[in-house]
């Protein structure tokens, strides 16, 4: 009997997903059912499997369009919606859906997500070196005020301590951007006051009393940076508890993205780290990497809005996006315009251009897709029209002779 | 390839090309010179655009070219010699790559001999693989012959080409621009050779350059473009012969320049002006050109004006198109029919027909029809006889009784809809497949469909005055997959989530909940009245209690109806606030237990019947038992619920939502409390002391925290009114079950209204620096700014009002705006994904042969027959094997 098991259990691994037969085993084990019973489990789930499998013909592609399109009525249209934290917005809802399936370069609001080591996710001393050392910081930041005076060559620089303190940015970080800038004579009066006497290339004699050559300093001196990656704005850091362990742990959050900087940085766990930037993931981790950030965004934006998809439907239309190895947009510039057939570009949009480069190509079109099949009256090559095979009607003997 | 490949109608492919100038010339029968239409006597010009030689249109008319009347001659095309050739301007960009990467001596392109096989080779290879891929190629191919400035073959130097859109071009010469007439253009894209044009994406042999550049210019045929007479007997041409009128017109003025030997500067001015008429025949919608116009208002709808957007030829006729056999009106509730029904005016099956081939078996049944004729239900519309082929128009029958008599077998009779005809009916938008359904007809008395309200969910269909359309399939393939594929119950899972979709709501869930309630015992007479509402057939069970008198509980009932080996868990939907239960072993009987097909515990309510509820009741039964089974359940115990609500009555008044006085004085002390709150926040957002949310704004965080207080005070006003609520209070009912409106209702009728908003914040706009006359300016307290502290019982305030209606707007505004932006979204992913089909290997391939997906969602697993995204539950199987081999865990 026990090898009979085996023998079932090694049968049904052939055919289940890994996933399902791991559970099955695992189930198995802990039901305290006898061997027949195991069996019989076995044999019933297999059976199930085999039923439930899609058929082929099933027009998958376009349920799974109804699926993702069909709850886009129900969406909220506000565009930005707090998720979770008040320190800034994120783009939720339709808009958001949208941005997603036009594979937008950008999305309107960036956003990272940071894992950190986790020998220092728990240290809030140590998680906040990290944020000041991945957010963007310029003069302009910790900058109290500039003080010049027309005429004079001389400008008074006051740096705000509570600043200083907060981005992590130190007097003498201050004074080396500033050298580097070089402006002129520079001069550290105490921690937080500089004055910086300006160099002729900078500030030429004529130009003396010209308010606008002033202007242009200072703003180049607001601009001056300290620290920080480009593009992140600014970070926030979240507190989080593990499910599992109930260990309470802070994670990053920054509005602007740049993963292929920040996973640079140590302290940074980069196998979880990730952004809402979808070209990023592909340049950066590849192109299944892409694909998996597109399903999680689209069921995230989902379930925010309380509707349930299943997930086949978003894989679909991933796989869809980026099975060509590049992403591309669900619409004339992506999957539909790079379509081989004229009459299904055509009747979806700028229908006159697409007709007259056909001409031009000498372009063939072969009806294999559905919307050129309507269009010609033909059946379309999906569900009952899948099988070709047909019996012709002289062969089934006329009813009542036999 | 196809099904059709042994027919010969049958369209294998089409291919794209530019129509070459004898093409033109062989097709046509009439050159027009004239630009009047009609003589003086009404009748067409010789050598005008009605010219007999386009086609018989007229009735009893004869085509001069075919011979055939007009039901059967197809239409000639004609043409316009044009005295000089002009550019059809949508080739314009094609000549401008032509032009740029030849050369302008001797023709080839400017890239030497060798490389061109090479190159010529690579675009092959390309082409075969990836072909959106060869098309970046020959763009690069195109970049690279453009930069060279002198020709690899004949060494003749070679200058830049200006295109301006749509149809100049322009040769920059050192010492300046010269223009490229299109005669000029034409010598030169004549000298390319073909296999030149192969590597510049032209495909020679179906588009040679030259021929971008016309001559002649097709005329189409009359019945492309009918004239129609109006009433008063002028007649009103079609827009097309009008631009065509205004061609000829120039073309002739040209003409007599050419003649008349006039001053070059004429001649290029009218040669100009005919360029811009043929570009507005084609496309009236060109930059740089002017529009053709009726009497200088409407411009006219010429050639690519027909073929664009959503009611053009492409989208309007062709991926969708009118049809004949439907019908629409009104729907209305008809809760007695079956879900798989649709209840049919009988003036409406009266005109929708089916045919029914006559046969030794039904010819008593089709003279039957005929007898009855076409005004009397059910009858027949039509004979097709097989003898002579002829169509009997019953209308026009005097004898119907001979007619009847003399139906042989092998005719067809046309008769009217019957009852158990399979139809397909439909709601729009059609977002799903769901809004497609097959119902069996039931002819029925009054002028609405009737509709099972059970089968509302999927195509969101309610009763104020939706209508919707009804297709009658009229072949025998087309009735059938309607029957196996489309009828109702088949749709019962729906594929989205994995769970049912049609399913009790409103007053089938009210009536669930006080059916099976533990209050509920019913009467013998009770009994009998719900079991025969309910359609059962059979004993009754021995009732829970014997003395004084026999009383059933409705969960006896319900049992009767649940499959014998039927076990189900989970949680009601009251099971919330008060009456939450974490274990089986509950007290408020909010955890449903069915064990051996009978209900031990637990109330049905939303989350044991409701639609669109995941792995409830209803679900568990449509995967187990069939969809079959899970229809039979809502065919006779949801009528019952019906029933059992009628008898003890629900509805709604005044005191349903009245709190008692202490009650609305703790809601008052907690308004006060709570403005307090929020005048603490603005002094101190006043004196600067509001502490801020890092990159935040000081009056976004003040914002930011009222509206939090706010929405506080409003959950804290909701939880004091509901707790005071009586527990069969009707409405409470409604908002525990699921039925109807939830706890934010009856917070807003009996406590208070709460914060209104407009785009997530508070309202602040109206006057300047104040939102009504009546405030303060800059007054930043919660009355000021849209806090409805009223409630629909007791009414608003005048201000109160204002605010919510201004709040309600945003609403309506946002639904308008989302219906079109996520309409457009859905338009393009059926678009994208409408050709990937799951083919016999188990891949998902689109209609070319790209593998998506090597097996669909990466298990296989068909989501419509899923536990909610699970393909297989273990877990009930191992329970199932547990309890038949009776060694419970």
């Amino acid at each position: 009997m026990a090898r009979r098991l085996e023998e079932v259990l090694s049968a049904a691994r052939e055919i289940l997903p890994p996933s399902k037969y791991s559970e099955l085993v695992e189930k198995l084990e802990a039901s305290g059912l006898d061997e027949s019973g195991k069996i019989e489990v076995v044999e019933e789930v297999v059976r199930r499997y085999m039923v439930v499998m899609a058929q082929p013909g099933e027009p998958v592609g376009t349920v799974a369009a109804q699926s993702i399109g069909e709850p886009g009525t129900q969406m909220t249209l506000r565009t930005f919606h707090y998720a979770g934290l008040m320190e800034f917005d994120v783009t939720l809802g339709l808009p958001r859906l949208i941005e997603i399936v036009d594979a937008r370069r950008e999305p309107s609001t960036p956003t990272m997500t940071i894992y950190l080591d986790e020998k220092i996710r728990g240290n809030r001393e140590e998680v906040k070196r990290i944020a000041q050392r991945i957010e963007y910081t310029t003069m302009e930041n910790v900058l109290a005020g500039i003080e010049y005076f027309l005429g004079d060559n001389e400008i008074t620089i006051r740096l705000d301590p509570e600043m200083m303190e907060d981005k992590g940015v130190t007097t003498e970080r201050v004074v080396e951007a500033l050298k580097k800038a070089r402006l002129g004579e520079i001069e550290v009066m105490d921690d937080y006051t500089i004055t910086i006497r300006l160099s002729e290339r900078v500030l030429p004699p004529e130009y003396i009393y010209d308010m606008k050559t002033y202007r242009d300093i200072e703003a180049k001196i607001r601009r001056l940076y300290l620290k920080g990656i480009k593009g992140i704005k600014r970070v926030i850091i979240q507190e989080q508890e593990d499910e599992e362990t109930g260990e309470r742990y802070y994670i990053l959050r920054s509005e602007g993205s740049n993963l292929a900087e920040v996973l640079k940085v140590k302290g940074v766990d980069y196998t979880k780290t990730t952004t809402n930037n979808i070209y990023e993931i592909a340049q950066v981790l590849g192109i299944e990497a892409a694909r998996n950030a597109i399903i999680r965004e689209i069921i995230d934006v989902l379930s925010s809005s309380g509707l349930d998809v299943d997930i086949r439907h978003v894989m679909l239309v991933a796989d869809q996006m980026t099975w060509t190895g590049r992403i591309r947009q669900i619409g004339r510039l992506g999957v539909v315009g790079e379509k081989p057939s004229v009459l299904a570009r055509a009747a979806f949009e700028v229908t006159v251009r697409q007709l007259f480069d056909a001409a031009v190509k000498g372009e063939e079109e072969l009806i294999y897709g559905v919307t050129e099949s309507v269009i010609t009256g033909m059946p379309p090559l999906v569900g009952t029209g899948t099988v070709l095979l047909r019996i012709s009607p002289g062969t089934i003997p006329p009813a009542g002779s036999s | 390839m196809s099904v059709y490949d042994n027919e010969s109608h049958v369209i294998k492919g089409i291919k794209f090309g530019v129509l070459p100038p004898h093409e033109i010339i062989r097709m046509a029968k009439v050159t027009v010179i004239r630009d009047a239409i009609y003589e003086a006597d009404g009748s067409p010009v010789a050598g005008g655009l009605r010219d007999p030689h386009f086609g018989a249109i007229e009735p009893g008319e004869r085509c001069p070219v075919c011979g055939n009347t007009r039901d059967t001659c197809p239409g000639h095309f004609g043409k316009i010699d044009l005295a000089r050739p002009v550019i059809v301007p949508h080739y314009g960009d094609a000549l401008h790559g032509i032009l740029q990467a030849t050369c302008r001596n001797c023709g080839r392109i400017l890239i030497p001999t060798d490389r061109i096989r090479y190159l010529t080779a690579i675009k092959e290879r390309l082409k075969k693989r990836w072909p959106k891929l060869a098309d970046t190629f020959v763009e690069e191919v195109k970049r690279e012959a453009a930069a060279r400035m002198e020709c690899p073959h004949c060494g003749a130097r070679q200058f830049k080409i200006r295109f301006i859109k749509p149809f100049t071009f322009y040769e920059e010469h050192p010492e300046g621009e010269r223009r490229l007439n299109p005669i000029d253009v034409r010598e030169r894209v004549e000298k390319t050779i073909d296999e030149d044009l192969v590597l510049l994406g032209v495909d020679p042999k179906y588009s040679r350059p030259e021929w971008m550049i016309i001559t002649s210019l097709p005329v189409p045929p009359l019945s492309v473009r009918p004239s129609i007479t109006l009433e008063t007997g002028y007649r009103a041409e079609d827009d097309l012969t009008h631009a065509l009128a205004e061609i000829v017109r120039q073309n002739e003025r040209l003409k007599n320049f050419l003649i008349s030997n006039a001053p070059e500067t004429m001649i290029e001015d009218a040669w100009l002006t005919l360029q811009h008429v043929v570009a507005s025949y084609i496309d009236n919608e060109l930059p740089n050109t002017y529009q053709l116009t009726h009497r200088r208002k409407r411009a006219l709808k010429t050639l690519a004006q027909r073929l664009k957007g959503k009611e053009g030829r492409l989208r309007g006729n062709l991926s969708g198109k009118r049809v004949n056999y439907s019908a629409r009106t009104v729907i209305s509730p008809d809760p007695m029919i079956s879900v798989n029904e649709v209840g049919v005016p009988v003036e409406i099956a009266k005109i929708l027909t089916v045919p029914i081939m006559v046969t030794p078996y039904n010819i008593e049944e089709a003279r039957r029809y005929v007898l009855n004729g076409p005004d009397k239900w059910p009858g027949a519309t039509y004979v097709y006889k097989a003898r002579n082929g002829k169509k009997i128009d019953l209308r026009y029958i005097r004898n119907h009784k001979q007619l009847a008599e003399g139906l042989e077998v092998g005719d067809i009779v046309e008769r009217h809809l019957i009852d158990g005809d399979i139809v397909l009916f439909n709601r729009q938008p059609s977002l799903h497949r769901m809004s497609i359904l097959g119902h069996i007809v039931r002819v029925m008395p009054y002028k609405t469909f009737r509709l099972n309200p059970l089968v509302c969910p999927p195509y969101n269909a309610d009763f104020d005055g939706d209508e919707m359309n009804l297709h009658v399939p009229r072949l025998y393939e087309a009735m059938v997959e309607a029957k196996e594929l489309l009828l109702v119950e088949k749709h019962i899972l729906t594929p989205r989530y994995g769970g049912p979709i049609i399913g009790g709501r409103q007053d089938y869930i009210s009536g669930a909940y006080l059916l099976t309630v533990k209050t509920s015992l019913f009467t013998e007479e009770e009994v009998g009245q719900i079991l025969a509402a309910a359609g059962y057939k059979g004993p009754l069970p021995e009732p829970a209690i014997l003395k004084p008198r026999k009383l059933w509980t409705g969960k006896q009932l319900v049992s009767l109806f649940l499959p014998e080996d039927l076990d189900f868990k989970g949680k009601s939907k009251i099971n919330a606030g008060s009456l939450k239960c974490g274990s089986e072993d509950c007290f408020h009987d909010s955890y449903i237990i069915v064990s051996g097909g009978k209900l031990l515990m637990g109330v049905l309510d939303k989350n044991a019947i409701g639609a669109e509820q995941p792995e409830n009741l209803l679900h568990i039964i449509a995967l187990e038992y069939g969809v079959s089974k899970a229809r039979l359940l809502l065919d006779t115990l949801f009528k019952g619920f019906i029933r059992a609500l009628e008898m003890r009555g629900l509805t709604m008044a005044l005191d349903d939502i009245e709190i008692p006085e202490e009650a609305k004085e703790e809601i008052m002390g907690m308004v006060d409390e709570y403005k307090e709150k929020v005048a603490q926040l603005i002094r101190d957002y006043e004196e600067g002391r509001l502490e801020v949310i890092p990159g935040r704004t000081p009056e976004e965080s003040l914002e930011l925290k009222i509206i939090g207080l706010l929405q506080e005070l409003r959950e804290k006003a909701g939880q004091v009114a509901v707790s005071h609520m009586d527990p069969f209070n009707d409405v409470f009912i409604m908002a525990r079950t699921g039925a109807r409106g939830g706890e934010v209702n009856i917070t807003q009728m009996a406590a208070m209204l709460g914060q209104q908003t407009v785009r997530g914040k508070r309202i602040r706009r109206g006057f300047r620096k104040r939102t009504l006359p009546h405030f303060k300016e800059n007054d930043l307290s919660p009355e000021a700014r849209g806090f409805v502290r009223g409630n629909f019982r007791d009414g608003l305030r005048p201000t109160e009002v204002f605010f919510h209606a201004a709040g309600g707007r945003e609403g309506l505004v946002d639904t308008a705006v989302k219906t079109s932006q996520s309409g457009y979204m859905q338009r393009r992913l059926i678009n994208a994904l409408q050709d990937l089909v799951v083919s016999y290997d188990g891949t998902v391939k689109d209609a070319w042969g790209n593998i998506i997906q090597f097996k669909y969602g990466e298990d296989g697993v068909d989501p419509t027959l899923s536990y909610h995204g699970d393909g297989v539950k273990i877990d009930r199987i191992i329970q199932r094997v547990a309890k038949k081999n009776g060694d419970r865990r």
